[in-house]
This record gives structure tokens, sequence and C-alpha cells, in this order.
């Protein structure tokens, strides 16, 4: 049990409120300073990325078949993305044919705006939304609640983080950044039946769950319109199937007479042959699980003598940045992503600073390929320095994207000189200092040509006696503030290699390689 | 679904062909060896001379150009690359030091070349490439030797795999299978060995609390199996691991794989 009154906890959660929004208003490298220096979050991250690789591992334990699984994968979602103009028209026809209104948004602002255009015609104040990363994407929860519709999260996670006034920290698991006390006091803090009694202080797990969840079931009750999002939209038979273990996803799909679906337009597939593949890959990755406890399939609204589902159906087809993706040259498997997760769950840069630090919808490798792609890297070219190029992501990745190719192609992009073509990403080349490109210019001199190279390191070995001093030390940091300092050797290799008589050019061209 | 969808068989972890043994190699000792790593070269190549092959060491190789290319600086890596090219222009094997540096001018050089003139030598070179250890195990066969080496006193011995040799290269095993065979070693697996240690070249610098923490745990790990050495066969992580135990005072003696290799071999060697 807390020693805390529910006021002291209140003033707590605001404090914490207040630092979450402090924290967002700052530079890259400061959010990621103050989650290092967080200890209780840092542990979470740890523990949470342990837990999710070990499971994981546990349901893949046979390398070869999930090579080739991970060979379809990747193979599916190309196939799908090189015939995507032509699968979303024939996904517009067939689910108009289901009876389910189409809509197309080019920008965030738009699919917020049509969203509103929907809920308005139907004169929609309350809305219970299912897991959906898009409409974070958007922004939508900001949109509606300044028109005075009322949204509330119904999956755990983000009904959590939406409690606290945060965003979520993960793109599967968004409440991951907290702790089951933090939980409990959020709960008991800010909680409220309808009745606007508060719920009872637990840290007991069970009964926080069955807490918030009497509450949700009477809110899916009254809720004028449910808005999810799509794991999968299938072209051929005009289906959009949802992927969650809650079940409040059925519930916010199937309760309130209104359902808005919103979804990127790269999650069409043409087949629903193609599903069955994708769907193992994703929970297998995501969370270890072999299936979802639910796995909607929504092909039409109610239909005459049906006792249940919404009377009418819509999905928002969201662009917001994914044409440009999808005509870059080398950016574009950026759009194969099924939003599993599991490249921040492998990141040992997210396990270290956590989801919030990126500061942006989308953490770890994919949010630092997606994002400055989505929102410019002017505002996000930051965080693809945050990266080790260590590959465990890419390795990671179920549809084998190859993320620190594309995080090495958004730093190139960011340090190039602009090129002003249509495909170019936007803020390319806003990171180019001149300075920077002055010692790599130099660099490039001195490393292409030999004896400027082979002076230069007799320099280095030379001057080693100076990298004793404090001077040096102090000239190498921030290397050395938690390093020794680097002791160059007395002579270089090349000397060494001329003084062992080790011959610089092959002799005889003709004897050697013959055996290979 | 109507098209059917081709699976690229190359695609993955799918093993690179090796050739037989050569009778001389180039041997890349790369940038960083050259000037803090120099003894582990001459130990590379005496390994290599020992084992009867011709070991060439062009005067005229720098680096790879991997830190301007990791940067997002191409043109500038590319120049770099171009001099590497003809460094090692002639048709017989090329054996490279640090793994990191291996991935960038097996995986990285055909793309940087892609559509210039060089494509062809790029896509050469790449072929004929190969890390230290792979070389050693897929085409000198030398874990089937190892029984012979002179120095079998025991140690405990912590060996750290670089991310481009586990990753991209895939040659993680042949560095375990190295040490494995090493009579008197007693190989010890800290927690996590497969994570990053946060070296990442300019990573380090420029995201240096991100780059120290992991270091940091890293270390730790090592320290917490109670091995008397630390062995890679790359020497930015060498380097970044090392610093950081002797700066948390728990430093212990750490080398290049050849340097051991040869020192447990042939019971001489570790210094020039
Ligand atoms: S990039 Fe790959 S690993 Fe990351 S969320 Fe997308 S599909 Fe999953």
């Amino acid at each position: 049990m807390s020693t805390q009154t529910r006021e002291q906890m209140q003033q707590q959660l605001d404090q914490e409120q207040h630092d979450f929004s402090d924290m967002q208003s700052r530079h890259f490298s400061v959010r990621a300073r103050m989650a290092l220096e967080n200890e209780a979050l840092r542990k979470s991250f740890r523990g949470a990325s342990d837990f999710l690789m070990n499971k994981r591992r546990s349901v893949f334990s046979d390398d070869n078949a999930l090579q080739s699984l991970r060979d379809r994968g990747e193979a599916i979602r190309q196939y799908s993305l090189s015939k995507l103009p032509q699968l979303l028209e024939t996904l517009e026809k067939n689910l108009t044919a289901n009876g389910i209104q189409v809509h197309w948004a080019e920008t965030a602002t738009e699919a917020c705006e049509i969203i509103h255009g929907i809920l308005a015609d139907n004169n929609a104040r309350t809305v219970v939304k299912g897991k959906s990363m898009v409409t974070e994407e958007i922004e939508l929860n900001h949109y509606l609640e300044e028109k005075g519709i009322e949204c509330l999260e119904s999956d755990m996670g983000e009904y959590l983080v939406q409690l606290a006034g945060e965003t979520p920290s993960h793109i599967i698991m968004p409440a991951i950044h907290k702790n089951t006390a933090q939980i409990a006091r959020l709960m008991h803090g800010r909680a409220q039946s309808s009745s606007g009694e508060p719920v009872p202080y637990t840290e007991d797990v069970d009964e926080l769950i069955g807490n918030a969840r009497a509450i949700l079931r009477e809110k899916f009750e009254k809720a004028d319109a449910g808005i999810s999002g799509v794991n999968m939209a299938v072209a051929n038979t005009g289906t959009l199937c949802l992927v969650e273990n809650e079940g409040n996803g059925r519930m916010t799909t199937t309760v309130p007479d209104l359902h808005i679906a919103v979804t990127g337009i790269e999650k069409v597939v043409e087949d629903f042959s193609h599903v069955p593949e994708l769907l193992t890959l994703l929970t297998r990755s995501a969370t270890g699980q072999k299936i979802s406890t639910y796995f909607n399939m929504i092909s039409a609204p109610r239909k005459a003598g049906e006792l249940d589902g919404p009377q009418q159906v819509h999905l928002v087809l969201v662009d917001n940045g994914r044409s440009k993706i999808f005509s870059h040259p080398t950016l574009k498997p950026t759009l194969q992503c099924i939003r599993c997760g599991a490249c921040m769950n492998h990141c040992p840069v997210y396990a270290r600073i956590g989801g919030h630090a990126y500061g942006s919808t989308y953490p770890g490798p994919i949010g630092q390929v997606v994002t400055p792609q989505i929102g410019g890297l002017e505002k996000h070219g930051d965080m693809v320095s945050a990266c080790s190029l260590n590959g465990a992501c890419g390795e990671a990745c179920p549809v084998r994207i190859p993320l620190p190719a594309l995080i090495r192609e958004l730093r190139h992009e960011a340090n190039r000189i602009p090129t002003r073509d249509d495909s170019a990403v936007s803020g390319q080349g806003v990171k180019r200092s001149a300075s920077e490109a002055l010692i790599w210019r130099g660099w490039a001199l001195a490393h292409s040509s030999p004896w400027l190279f082979r002076t230069m390191m007799w320099l280095l070995t030379r001057s080693r006696p100076l990298f004793r001093t404090a001077l040096v030390t102090r000239l190498l940091s921030p290397w050395t503030d938690s390093r020794t300092t680097p002791l160059p050797q007395t002579k270089t290799l090349h000397e060494l290699a001329r003084a062992h008589g080790v011959a610089s050019e092959l002799k005889s061209h003709n004897e050697t390689g013959a055996q290979r | 679904m109507n098209e059917p969808l081709f699976v690229d068989a190359a695609s993955g972890s799918a093993r690179r062909q090796y050739p037989g043994r050569p009778s001389a190699v180039y041997l890349m000792g790369t940038c960083l060896v050259d000037g803090f790593y120099a003894d582990a070269g001459l130990d590379a190549i005496r390994l290599l001379q020992a084992e009867g092959l011709e070991v060439i060491f062009p005067q005229s190789q720098t680096c790879c150009g991997q830190p301007a290319y990791n940067s997002g600086y191409d043109d500038e890596a590319r120049r770099v690359a171009r001099q590497q090219l003809q460094a090692f222009a002639a048709d017989i094997p090329l054996v490279v030091m640090m793994g990191s540096c291996t991935g960038m001018m097996i995986k990285e050089y055909p793309q940087l070349f892609a559509g210039q003139p060089e494509e062809q030598q790029a896509l050469d070179l790449a072929a004929r490439t190969f890390e230290l250890g792979e070389f050693l195990v897929n085409v000198l066969q030398l874990h089937t030797r190892l029984a012979e080496a002179q120095d079998q006193s025991a140690m405990r011995l912590a060996l750290h795999v670089s991310c481009s040799s586990r990753r991209s290269l895939g040659v993680a095993e042949d560095h375990q299978t190295l040490m494995q065979n090493l009579p008197g070693v007693h190989l010890v697996e800290p927690q996590r060995a497969s994570e990053c240690c946060g070296f990442g070249g300019t990573f380090a610098v420029k995201q240096a609390d991100i780059s120290a923490t992991m270091a940091a745990d890293k270390a730790s790990a090592i320290a917490d199996t109670g091995a008397q050495r630390l062995v890679s066969a790359d020497c930015g992580c060498l380097m970044n691991i090392s610093g950081t135990m002797k700066k948390q005072g728990k430093g212990i003696a750490s080398q290049h794989l050849a340097s051991l290799l040869y020192q447990r071999l042939h019971g001489q060697g570790g210094q020039a």
C-alpha cells in the first residue's frame, strides 16, 4: 500500500506530466541525456527489451524456418508495394461494393478534417478508440478534443498513457515505460468511474486491469463512434484486418453504430493468401505470440437481419508523406513495415533511452527512418545520428527492411548538398555545416594520398608522448570523458611491414592467384 | 495470388564460397591498426607467413572510407575507397584485420561504385575480400591445427565479436571456433554478448552519452565474467571497451585476435 494520499499522488502526477512536456520541448541530445539519467526508466526499458527479445527467440527456435519466413514476408510486402496504386484502386472498389465508405487524405490535417466531418455528420460527441499508431501520427485526439469531441483510448496501454497526459513510448506497448507502482498511482489519482468516483488504490495487476475494464465497458456502451487502426487491408476481398489482444478492438469496431478505420496507404495487400504469413511474422516478432488473442476481419457494416455491428463503416486512407517515400529510389523499403516493434525491442540505443527521447510518434529504428521522411529532416534530423549501425534491428525485422542502410542513407540526405529533385527528403542538406564538410574534405584528401596518409600516421605515432598529457585527454573529449586516452604505438604498421621486408607489391602475377 | 512471389535464395544467411589455399594474399591493416595496433598487424603478417603464404602489404593502402560513409559523406568515402581499389588491384585474396572495414569493402563498395567506372573493380574486390578470422577458418582451416600450439597455459578469455563481423559478415562462429580450439583457453560468455559495445565510429562522438552508457554496460558484463583477457578482431570495439574498463578501474589485458593466435601458436610475438 502507498503511504501517499490521493492529493499527494495527484500532485506528483501533475509534476510528472509537466516534466514530460518539458522533456518533449528539449533538443534530442538533452532528451537522451535526461532519459539516461533516469534509473527507473532505464530499468523499465532494459527489462522490457530483454523480455521481448527472449519471447521472440522462443517462438522462432528454428533459424532456417525463420529466415525463409522472413524471405516470404519481404517478398509479400515488396510485391504489394510494387502494385500499390493498382491495389489501392481494387481495395476502394471492393470496399465500396461491400458498403464501406472510402476516404482519401493527403495530409495529417486533411485526415483529421475528414474524420471530424464524418463524426459531425452523425452528431457523434463521444468516441472510443482502438489502438492505432496512424491516429497518433496525425494527432487525432488533440484535434477532436479541440472540436469538443471526447476521445477515449480503450487499449490498456493507450488508456494509461492518455490518463498520464503523455504519448506512447513504444508502438506495440505504449505504456512500457511505466512500472506497476506508477500505474497504481495513475489509476488511483486520475481514473474515475462514470459517477465520478475514484478507483481504489491497488498495486495488483489483475485488479488494476479490472478497474480500467469496468470504466471502459461503460464507455463502449455509450460511445457514439469507434475509431480503429488497420493492420492489413485486403484488396481482392475488401477486408480490413485488425490484430489485437484485449478485445477492445472488437468492441470498438462492433459496439458503436459508427466505425471509422484509419490506415496508412501502405498497409494494403493483394490477396487473403498473403495474410497468414504476415500475421505469423507480426505476432511472433512483436510479442512472441504464435497468434494474437483476437484477429478481426471487417468486411461490411451491419447487414439487414444481423444483430450487431455498426450501421456505418468508413475507411480513411492516409498518405501523409507516404507517396513521396514510395517514389524515393532507395528509401522505399520504409513502406514494407508491418509495425511489429521488433526493431525497437532489439535496439541497444532504444533499450537505454526509451521511446520518448526520440520525440516522435514512432521511436526506435523504424522511427528514425520514417519520422524524418514524414516530418522532415529539419525537425527530426538529429535522431538519425543516434545509431551505432550495429544491425540488430535489421536482423530482427520480419520483412527484412535494411534499417541500418536506410538510417545511413538519411544521414547522407541530411549532409549532402541539396539536389532539389522531387523525391528529395524534406530538409535535405539541413545538417550540412561548412566546417564539418571541410573536415571531411580534408580527411578524404589525407586518406586518398598514400604519402600524406603515411606522413600523418608517422606524426601520430611520434607524438605518442603527448597522448599521456592532460591536454590531449582534454582535446579528445568526449571520448576520454568515459574512457582512458588511447595511446598510439611507436611505429606505424606501414613502417613495421617495410622493416620486416614485407613486399608492397605482388611480383609475378601469373604464379599467384592460380589456385583460386 | 495471381503471380508467384519469387524468393531470392541468395538473400539471408547463405554461406559464401571459399577459394582453395592461395600462395599469396594482401593484408589490409586498416587506419586504426596502423596507428594504434601496429604490433597486432605485424602478428597477423607473421601468422599468415607461418602458414606458408606470401603476404603483400601495399604501402599505398590507407583506410576503407567507412568513417565518411557512415557519416553520410559519400563522395569523400568514394574518393578514399578508390585508393584501396588501386592498392589491392591484383587478383589475390585480400585479408582485412577488422570486421567493420571488411563489411565496408564487401557490402558497401559495390553500392558506392554502382553505375561508376569502377563498379566491376569493386565487385571483384568484394568477392576476394575476407575478414581475418573468416579467412583463417574457412580458407586455411587453422582451427584444425591449433592443438599444436606452443603456449597452452590456462587462460580465462572473453571474446568480443563486433556487430559487423556478427551481423553483416556472419563470421562470429569462426572467431568462436578459433578460440574454442586453442588448448588451455577457457572461453567465457559475457551477458548480452551479441549486443553492440557502443563504438559505432562517429556515433561515439555525436551521441557521446548514449555511447558511453553502452560501453559501460559492455565493460561491466565482461568484467563480471572474471576473464583475464579480452580479445577481439575489431580494434574500434577493443579501444572502446578496454578504455572504458580502465577508466572504471577494472581494466584487464586486451588484444587483437591475431596477436593472441600468434602468441599461443608460436610462443612469441605480441609486440613489434
Ligand atoms: S521496421 Fe521491421 S521490425 Fe521495425 S516495426 Fe517495422 S516491420 Fe517491425
